[in-house]
């Protein structure tokens, strides 16, 4: 993509969520759009989330206990380590990278085919402000149910490590649970969460952006999904690069 | 009242729509006609403000849409329905849901009393049947009457269809026209009907306007069509099956004469061959 060519895309993104970002026309139907776009897109990610945390969370600690053998380190160091991995980056940026790829281009997917199907050209027919009455919902719902998602993460992911602690007895549970309570600072909670929130506006309305400007057919559809998941991906990776400097530089 | 002036389109450098001005009476069927790619649809999109016009007016009741605001478009909408190609039926709602959406938006009638107009929008278009079903599942003439009840839900002033027969078969397709033809005339709409099907043309179609490369080439009542010297039109019109089958018809006919008068001549003269 040329330099013109990302101008011209932010300057589009930027025209889209001053759309996007205004009162709804009727506050009821809005509502009702929240409550299922929490369903669709939180609820529905809630199973994704606790298998992929509790495998991940399980596989931490039994690298960590494998790995971190030097004898000068307490062995409640796989606890605190773990607990830290998870809370800072696995259940946030992690879990938002993968989250992005699911939420993402079902949004992007369904925007678009809504787009190259005149279900949008339906909407402004109708006089409704499209971007607005299909977007916003998205965004707000994605938003509000992350911090969800996250602490779901972060419980279901150090459960993880608590069973193959009781599986295989390395580190001992009681050691690894005194690791967990180690030295906790509970302002890390409010930066993952603060962290995924932001990750949440990201995904939801890149891949509503995508998903919008679709032009063609099915074709382009799946390529605006594609692209959407990419450049989620990037702008993720980005924004946690930033985000840790500011606030914990 | 519906009137356009020189309206032009550009696309990319590309000129789609070349200085058309047409006007378009109220509860009458007006048509735009013309081959694919003349240009038709993007005339419509125009029209109703879904595509930027480059240049010209487009005036409703003398208000011009290039020039209102967004709020005063937005309120214009409330004044369109407008029948999609493919029907644009919201694909999560039921056929009564999508029929009532425009209502919940925009009415300030109680939950029963949009219930009731939407069930009376399906029962003029004979879907009261069909409302608990999901568009997915009815047929795709189904889904055509059912975009034309929700397109007639808010009862507008304007109705705007985008070749409304396309993809149905010859009855459905009559069926259509019919309902269209009838909501038009007892609701007094001001209506424009994009279509390339002369049976529609010859069964409904009123005023008609017949775009060529993006130009108009001619204006006029139905029953003038077949008198134009536009070559173009003429081309147009004598492609289509309803023509080629008048043709054949009279060509039959006249072969019958031919044979009834040689018989005759064989009756009355046995011995001239």
């Amino acid at each position: 993509m040329s330099l013109s060519g990302l101008l011209e895309s932010v300057g589009e993104y930027a025209v889209l969520m001053k759309q996007v970002l205004m009162p709804p026309d009727r506050l009821r139907e809005f509502f009702k759009e929240f409550l299922k776009e929490i369903h669709k897109l939180g609820v529905t990610s809630i199973w994704l989330v606790v298998i992929i945390s509790l495998f991940i969370g399980a596989v931490i600690v039994m690298q960590l206990a494998l790995n971190l053998t030097y004898p000068f380190l307490p062995s409640y160091t796989v606890g605190v380590v773990s607990r830290e991995i998870i809370l800072l980056e696995f259940s946030s940026t992690i879990m938002c990278l993968i989250l992005s790829g699911k939420v993402g281009s079902n949004i992007a997917s369904e925007i678009g085919t809504m787009r190259i199907t005149e279900q949008i050209d339906a909407l402004e027919i109708i006089g409704i402000n499209s971007a607005n009455y299909l977007i916003l919902p998205k965004i707000m719902a994605f938003v509000v149910f992350m911090p969800v998602l996250v602490v779901f993460s972060i419980f279901v992911g150090l459960l993880g490590g608590y069973i193959i602690c009781t599986f295989t007895g390395n580190p001992p549970v009681a050691t690894y649970v005194y690791g967990l309570r180690a030295f906790f600072r509970e302002f890390f909670i409010w930066y993952s969460i603060a962290k995924s929130m932001i990750f949440g506006f990201i995904i939801s309305s890149v891949s509503a952006y995508f998903g919008y400007n679709v032009h063609g057919g099915a074709l382009d559809v799946g390529k605006a999904s594609t692209d959407s998941v990419v450049i989620n991906s990037v702008l993720i990776l980005m924004t946690d690069l930033v985000f840790t400097q500011l606030v914990m530089g | 009242m519906i009137e356009v002036k020189n309206l032009s389109k550009e696309f990319e450098g590309n000129l789609v729509l070349n200085d058309i001005s047409a006007t378009f009476r109220n509860g009458i069927v007006n048509m735009i006609i013309g081959k694919s790619g003349s240009g038709k649809t993007v005339f419509l999109k125009c029209m109703v403000g879904l595509i930027r016009a480059t240049s010209g007016e487009i005036l409703y009741e003398g208000h011009n849409l290039l020039t209102m605001k967004r709020k005063e478009i937005k309120l214009l909408r409330r004044e369109m329905g407008m029948l999609f190609q493919g029907s644009a039926l919201f694909d999560s709602k039921t056929v009564l849901e999508n029929v009532m959406f425009p209502l919940d938006m925009f009415s300030r009638l109680s939950k029963k009393e949009r219930r009731k107009r939407a069930e009376f929008c399906l029962e003029r278009v004979n879907l009261l049947q069909a409302a608990h079903l999901y568009p997915s599942e009815i047929s795709g003439g189904m889904m055509k009457r059912a975009a034309i009840a929700r397109a007639i839900a808010l009862n507008p002033k304007y109705l705007f269809c985008d070749e409304p027969n396309s993809g149905l078969d010859p009855q459905t397709s009559q069926l259509i026209d019919g309902l269209l033809a009838g909501i038009i005339k007892d609701f007094g709409i001001t209506s424009v009907i994009v279509t390339h099907d002369m049976n529609s043309v010859m069964n409904i179609g009123e005023h008609i306007v017949f775009l060529n490369e993006g130009i108009k080439e001619w204006e006029g009542p139905k029953e003038k069509l077949n008198d134009s010297d536009n070559e173009a039109l003429k081309k147009f019109v004598f492609a289509s099956d309803v023509f080629k089958k008048n043709k054949e018809a009279e060509g039959q006919i006249e072969q019958v004469k031919e044979e009834e008068l040689i018989f005759k001549m064989r009756r009355e003269n046995p011995k001239k061959k």
